[in-house]
């Protein structure tokens, strides 16, 4: 396979789009937000549960590509437990990951699991992917009207 | 239940006489396209993905080059060389059209930059005059967007309502279900000759004399038939006709509205400016006489010019040729398609263009179509701007494969080769 495309689809990620982690809409959640991207039609529902400033439980629900759906499942392991500002400084991070914007190796190694998502630099067309359910997210817990469009 | 599948299969096998009868040399005709000898990703481009735009022959591109260097002026106000020959190279053009689709009058043949404004042109004049409230609107479920959205905002204005055609599993129009969707309220019949995200040939013939035995007038959606079918405005007997240049191998930013002259002459003008007047004053404007009428503005005179040129290349050839090589083309493509694991087709009509939209169980099309691009081939995924038609599928996007006749059989077995990098992937 081409360099280019097993940076892109790489285990991690294969492997949270075949089994995504928490998957699934919850009983009870207090932030909630619907992402959608009209130019490709994926579609991501993210719920929270945020209390006293920490996110308690985060999960989602929807349908995309490997991408977006890896991106999802990544961002819930990594989201639990953190304060609604790490969360959102997570966000700006990841973004300028998959942006190109983000090369600081150190602080990529920081990430952790999320540095698997740097190889989305190279396809433009494919960060929107990446970046919808984080949108979503941040829409979530800034309690903002549903149906994020992701940035073109 | 949508299980389409075996039907294909069936189909196929049926069609497996496979033998191109059509004489057709598509090698030498993929010569007069410089863009297919590019290479992507370090290898050959395959162009899959002609229902988007087609690419264009070296007598369009020389076509507009020369007019850019040669004749290069504004149309229809200058008294000097230039002008005038930039003036008769695109009334030519128009009259290229006109007969490509057999139009009794050159008065009938509307200039605008694509399919999705002729049609918007047609909403905000014959629709603003005609429709009222409660009045009906009759549309079809598998309409790409730009024949849905100018309706809904018109009735929406107006207080008038849109009705919507059914399709089948198979992504075939409910005909039995129009005369229930026709009343003495319906006001237009807009529908699509050939879906772009299905392929499929709709019957407009049928829909155009039972809509005029009613009296209705119908708009036809040309956008996917005028580079694949023979087309004859007057056979038909639609009363609007649109399509875009660059589905045509023409350029961008070029489109074509028909329209029965009695009805255009019925409409108020589009929008207003240079070249739509006769005479101007601050009280009142006396309208130009048609075609100028509904064409404001200095025009796409280049781009139409080089439309005129690629006209003249598909009649070179002949559209039936054209036609039937696809045919033979998409049969191919059919009989290998089914072997794919996990291949489901999403339409499979009985009349078809070479269309091919399709899903594999598990993997997005997104994924599917970064994989192939790697492999040097384009083709769209997504919802084709029918989202509709998605959700009658119950799916959110498609991979869909559009041949045209510059496509070979080679390509067809290298898409299918490249699929299986696809599972390797996704393994
Ligand atoms: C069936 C159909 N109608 C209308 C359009 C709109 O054409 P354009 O975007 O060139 O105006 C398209 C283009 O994809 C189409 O396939």
């Amino acid at each position: 396979m081409n360099n280019e495309l097993k940076e892109l689809y790489q285990q991690v990620i294969l492997d949270h789009n075949k089994s995504p982690r928490n998957y699934g809409k919850p009983g009870e959640f207090n932030h909630s937000a619907e992402g959608y991207n009209p130019l490709c039609g994926d579609h991501v529902d993210v719920y929270l549960v945020v209390d006293e400033g920490i996110v308690k439980d985060v999960r989602f629900e929807g349908s995309g590509c490997a991408i977006s759906k890896s991106s999802a499942s990544l961002m819930t392991t990594i989201v639990k437990g953190k304060t609604v500002e790490e969360a959102e400084s997570l966000f700006e991070d990841f973004h300028d990951l998959v942006t190109g914007k983000l090369t600081d190796e150190e602080k990529i190694a920081s990430l952790g699991k999320l540095g698997v998502f740097q190889g989305v630099r190279d396809f433009p067309a494919r960060v929107k992917c990446a970046s919808l359910p984080w949108h979503t997210m941040k829409s979530a817990l800034r309690d903002e009207p549903t149906k994020v469009t992701a940035e073109p | 239940m949508i299980n389409t599948s075996t039907k294909t299969k069936t189909d196929a096998s049926e069609n497996l006489i496979l033998k191109d009868t059509s004489g057709f040399d598509a090698g030498s005709i993929r010569k007069d396209f410089p863009i297919l000898n590019t290479t992507v990703h370090g290898k050959p481009l395959v162009y899959l993905d002609n229902a988007a735009t087609t690419h264009k022959p070296l007598v369009v591109i020389e076509k507009t080059r020369e007019y850019f260097e040669e004749t290069n002026s504004n149309i229809h106000r200058g008294v000097h060389f230039l002008s005038q020959k930039a003036t008769n190279e695109y009334e030519e053009a128009r009259e290229k059209v006109r007969s490509f689709i057999n139009a009794k009058s050159l008065k009938e043949i509307i200039f605008t930059k694509g399919a999705t404004e002729s049609i918007n042109l047609v909403a905000s004049t014959f629709g603003r005059m005609n429709i009222n409230a409660g009045d009906e609107i009759i549309i079809s479920y598998m309409e790409h967007h730009s024949n849905i959205v100018p309706w809904q905002m018109l009735t929406q204005e107006k207080g008038a309502v849109l009705k919507v055609v059914p399709i089948n599993d198979h992504g075939e129009l409910e005909m039995d279900k129009l005369p229930g969707l026709i009343s003495e309220k319906t006001k237009l019949i807009s529908i699509v000759h050939v879906s772009n995200s299905l392929g499929t040939i709709n019957p407009v013939k049928e829909i155009i004399d039972l809509a005029h035995s009613k009296g209705i007038p119908v708009l036809v959606d040309g956008s996917q038939s005028i580079q694949h079918l023979k087309i004859d405005v007057r056979e038909l007997d639609c009363d609007f006709f649109v399509f875009s240049g660059h589905k045509l191998y023409g350029p961008t930013g070029t489109g074509v509205l028909y329209g029965k002259e009695e009805l255009l002459e019925s409409m108020p003008p589009y929008q207003g400016g240079g070249d739509m007047i006769a005479a101007v004053s601050f009280e009142k404007t006396l309208y130009n006489e048609l075609p100028f009428k509904f064409e404001a503005g200095t025009p796409n005179i280049a781009g139409m010019i080089g439309l005129g040129a690629a006209i003249d290349y598909v009649r070179g050839i002949g559209i039936e040729k054209i036609a039937s090589y696809e045919k033979y083309l998409s049969d191919y493509a059919a009989s290998h398609f089914v072997d794919i694991p996990k291949f489901r087709p999403i339409g499979s009509a009985k009349e078809k263009v070479s269309v091919f939209s399709f899903i594999l169980a598990g993997i997005h099309p997104h994924d599917i179509g970064t994989i192939l691009d790697f492999e040097g081939i384009a083709i769209r995924t997504g919802h084709h701007c029918t989202q509709p038609v998605m959700k009658r599928f119950n799916i959110p996007a498609t991979a869909r494969v559009s041949i045209a006749m510059y496509n070979t059989k080679e390509e067809i077995d290298h898409f299918v080769r490249a699929i299986n990098k696809v599972f390797e992937v996704f393994a």
